[in-house]
C-alpha cells in the first residue's frame, strides 16, 4: 500500500513573490535602568568561577552473542554405536555387526588388508628382525695390511765430497747390542781400492737423525764394522788395507787397536763377526784372499786361529791358499758355537767347524748357491738348520740336509738382490733388498713366488741391511750413503700361533722334495755310468719291456674290471 | 565375497603364533573380533587413536605420504595394524618362540 500523499500547487496560485521595501528603524520599547535594584544587590569579588575544558569522549559497549559452554568428560565403555542400537543387547549388536558385514566396501577393505597382513605375519614367524645377529659367531681377524713406512733417514754428513757425484756407499750396518743406536761404515773406493771419500764411519743414535753420534777414523777404508754383542762400546772392524782394528767409544775416534799388516789378511776384509767366548772379546775376519782369521781383542798382533777356506774331499790333499775360495760374507750363530759359514765369491756356501782336526773335518759341507759372489747369508733364529742366501737376482733359502740343492727360492728378480736377512720376530719373513732400491719382504707362509710386499725406499741401491731386535725396524743402507729407518706393519712383525708349524711343515716338505729330488738324481747317474761301463747293456732292455708289457696288461684287466661293476 | 572374507580371517589366525585379529570401523566397533568384547573394545579405542595419531604424523612429515602400516611390538607379543580408511585390521602375533 502507497504512503504518499501528493497533493499539487500550480505556480501561478503561489502568490507573488515578496517585495521587500526599505524602512527606518522603529522604536518598539525602552526600558531605562532602575537604580534603586541596584541596592539590592552586593558586588562579589572575586568571584571564582571554575572553567573546565576537556575533550568529550563517549563510552559504548559491544558484546557478540554468547554462546554456552560446558566441559564434560565421556567415558567411552563401548565404541560408536549408532543411537538407534541397544548396547546391551547383543542380537542388536549382532545384528548391526551382521549388517556392517555385508557391505560392499567392508569386504572389499578386508580382502585388500589381508594379504600385506598374511605377509608380516609370516615374516615374524619366519625371522627374529629384531636379535641381535651374529653373537655366536667369533670375531674374525681382522685383514691383513701389510705396510713398511720409512720413519727416518739418516744421511751421511760428508756426501757430496769426493769424486764422481754422489755419496759414500754404505758397506755395512750393525746395531748395538742395546737397540739404541747403530753404526755405519761407508766405502768409496775405486778400481785400485784407494778412498775416493773421506774416511770416517758414524755411530748414529736412532732418535736423532741430523748428525751421527760419534764418528770413527780408521786408517783405511773401513769395510765391515761389527758391534760386540756383550760390550756397547766396542767395535771391531774390518779394512779394505787386509787389517782389523777395534774401537772403544769411550777412547775416542782412532782405534784402540789394529793388527800389523805382515799378520793380518792379503787382500782386503769382507767381514767381522763376532763370536761366543768367555769374554767377549774374540772376532772372526775373511776376505777375498780366502782365509778365515780368528782375532782376541786383547791381543792384536796375530791372529789366534786362522783356517784356509778350500774344500778338500779327501784327508790326503792339503788344503792351499793358491786354490782357496774367496770370502765375501761371514755368518756365525752364537747358539752354535763351533760352527760357522762362509759365502764365497764364486758362489759356494761352505760351512765350517772350528774343532775340526781334518781338512774334510774343518769344512764339511758345501753348497751350491749362486752365480756369483754370495752377499748374504743369515740362518734363520728359529729353524737353524736353514739359513738364506742372497747372491745374484735370486734369494734362496737352504737346509743344511739337502746338500744338492735349495729347498726354498725366489724367481730371479728383474734387479740384483743385495741383501737380505731374516725378521727376528716373524719366523717365516725375510727381508731382501734390491738394487733398485726397493724393499721386498718375502713371507714364506704367504706366497712364495712373489714377495707379500715390494716398496721403494730409495732411488739409489740399497746395498745393507740390519733388522733390530725388536723385529719392527730395519736399518738399511743405501749407495748414496744414507740409511734408510725402515717400519715394518704389526702384521709383519709377529708370528701368529701356529707359525712356527707350519713353517716347519713347508720346511720339511720342500727339504723332502728336494732329497726325494736329490735320490732320483744319483739313482740316474749311477744308471748312466753303468751304461758307460757298457756291462750287461743289451740284457737289460727286455726286462724293461717285460715289466712295462706285464704292467700295461694289468691296468688294462682293472680297467675292464671296474668298468663291469659299474 | 562375506565367506571369503570369513576364509581369510580363518586363515590369519591359523599362521602360528596368531593370538587374535580384530577388525575395527572408523567408529571404533569391533566388527569382527576373536577375542571376547571387553577385549576387542579395549583394543578398538586404542588402536584406533593409536592409528588416527601415526597417520596424522605420516601426513604432516610429507603430505604426500599416508600410512599403509604400522606394528607395535612389546616383550611378549606385537600387534600388527593394517589401517584403511573406514576399517582397521588388526592382529596380534606372539613373537618370542
Amino acid at each position: 500500500m502507497e504512503l504518499v500523499n501528493a497533493y499539487t500547487k500550480k505556480r501561478s496560485s503561489f502568490g507573488r513573490q515578496p517585495l521587500f521595501c526599505e524602512q527606518g528603524p522603529a522604536l518598539c520599547d525602552s526600558v531605562p535602568s532602575d537604580p534603586a535594584a541596584q541596592r539590592g544587590y552586593v558586588l562579589r569579588n572575586p568571584v571564582h568561577q571554575p572553567v573546565q575544558h576537556g575533550p568529550r569522549t563517549s563510552a559504548h559497549t559491544v558484546n557478540t552473542a554468547r554462546a554456552e559452554y560446558t566441559t564434560t568428560g565421556s567415558n567411552h565403555a563401548e565404541g560408536g554405536w549408532p543411537k538407534d542400537v541397544n548396547v546391551l543387547d547383543p542380537e542388536a549388536t549382532q545384528r548391526y555387526r551382521r549388517k556392517i558385514e555385508k557391505d560392499e566396501n567392508y569386504i572389499h577393505c578386508a580382502m585388500s588388508l589381508s594379504p600385506g597382513m598374511d605377509h608380516y605375519v609370516m615374516q615374524n614367524n619366519a625371522i627374529d628382525m629384531y636379535q641381535t645377529y651374529y653373537t655366536e659367531l667369533a670375531a674374525q681377524p681382522p685383514l691383513e695390511r701389510c705396510s713398511v713406512r720409512t720413519v727416518n733417514v739418516y744421511r751421511d754428513p760428508l756426501a757430496g765430497g769426493g769424486g764422481g757425484g754422489g755419496g759414500r756407499p754404505v758397506s755395512s750396518v750393525a746395531w748395538t747390542p742395546d737397540g739404541a743406536g747403530f753404526a755405519v761404515a761407508y766405502a768409496a773406493m775405486d778400481a785400485h781400492l784407494a778412498p775416493r771419500a773421506p774416511l770416517d764411519a758414524f755411530v748414529w743414535d736412532a732418535e736423532s737423525a741430523a748428525r751421527p753420534a760419534q764418528t770413527l777414523r780408521p786408517p783405511a777404508t773401513l769395510l765391515d764394522l761389527q758391534c760386540s754383542p756383550r760390550d756397547v762400546h766396542v767395535l771391531a772392524g774390518g779394512l779394505a788395507s787386509g787389517q782389523v782394528a777395534v774401537w772403544d767409544r769411550r777412547r775416542g775416534a782412532a782405534p784402540a787397536g789394529a793388527s800389523p799388516p805382515h799378520a793380518a789378511h792379503r787382500e782386503l776384509v769382507r767381514g767381522v763377526l763376532f763370536v761366543n767366548s768367555k769374554s767377549g772379546r774374540e772376532f772372526f775376519s775373511g776376505g777375498p784372499d780366502g782365509v778365515c782369521k780368528w782375532w782376541d781383542m786383547r791381543d792384536l798382533s796375530a791372529p789366534t786361529d786362522e783356517m784356509i777356506v778350500d774344500v778338500v774331499h779327501s784327508s790326503f790333499e792339503a788344503q792351499s791358499r793358491a786354490r782357496a775360495l774367496g770370502v765375501s760374507v761371514l755368518e756365525y750363530e752364537p747358539t752354535i758355537p763351533t760352527r760357522f759359514m762362509v759365502g764365497t765369491e764364486n758362489g759356494l756356501v761352505v760351512g765350517g767347524n772350528r774343532k775340526g782336526k781334518t781338512p774334510t773335518e774343518k769344512l764339511p759341507a758345501q753348497f751350491e748357491a749362486h752365480f756369483g759372489p754370495v752377499r748374504s747369508l743369515e740362518r734363520n733364529p728359529s729353524f737353524l738348520k736353514n739359513f738364506l742366501t742372497v747372491g745374484d737376482w735370486t734369494v734362496r733359502v737352504f737346509s743344511e740336509d739337502c746338500r744338492e740343492s735349495a729347498v726354498l727360492w725366489s724367481p730371479p728378480q728383474r734387479r740384483r738382490v743385495t741383501a737380505a736377512a731374516w725378521s727376528p720376530t716373524r719366523l717365516s719373513l725375510l727381508l731382501a733388498l734390491q738394487a733398485d732400491g726397493r724393499l721386498a719382504a718375502w713371507d714364506l707362509l704367504r706366497r712364495q713366488h712373489e714377495p707379500a710386499l715390494a716398496v721403494r725406499v730409495s732411488v739409489e741401491p740399497l746395498l745393507r741391511i740390519k733388522m733390530h731386535d725388536g723385529g719392527a725396524l730395519a736399518a738399511c743402507g743405501s749407495g748414496a750413503g744414507h740409511v734408510y729407518m725402515v717400519e715394518l706393519a704389526q702384521s709383519l712383525v709377529q708370528s701368529d700361533k701356529n707359525d712356527k708349524a707350519l713353517l716347519t711343515a713347508v720346511l720339511e716338505r720342500e727339504s723332502r722334495r728336494e732329497r726325494v729330488l736329490e735320490a732320483r738324481a744319483r739313482e740316474l747317474r749311477l744308471k748312466l755310468r753303468q751304461a758307460e761301463e757298457g756291462s750287461a747293456a743289451a740284457s737289460e732292455e727286455p726286462p724293461d719291456e717285460r715289466a712295462l708289457a706285464d704292467a700295461a696288461a694289468e691296468y688294462a684287466a682293472l680297467v675292464r674290471r671296474e668298468l663291469a661293476a659299474l | 565375497m562375506a565367506t571369503e572374507v570369513e576364509e581369510t580371517i580363518k586363515r590369519i589366525q591359523a599362521h602360528k603364533g596368531v593370538m587374535g585379529v580384530v577388525i575395527v570401523n572408523h567408529e571404533g566397533i569391533p566388527i569382527k573380533s576373536s577375542l571376547d568384547n571387553a577385549t576387542s573394545v579395549l583394543y578398538a579405542g586404542l588402536i584406533g587413536q593409536l592409528t588416527e595419531k601415526a597417520r596424522n604424523v605420516v601426513r604432516e612429515m610429507d603430505s604426500t605420504n599416508e600410512l599403509s602400516f604400522l606394528r607395535v611390538r612389546s616383550r611378549r607379543h606385537e600387534i600388527l595394524i593394517a589401517p584403511d580408511r573406514e576399517f582397521i585390521l588388526i592382529v596380534i602375533q606372539n613373537t618370542s618362540d
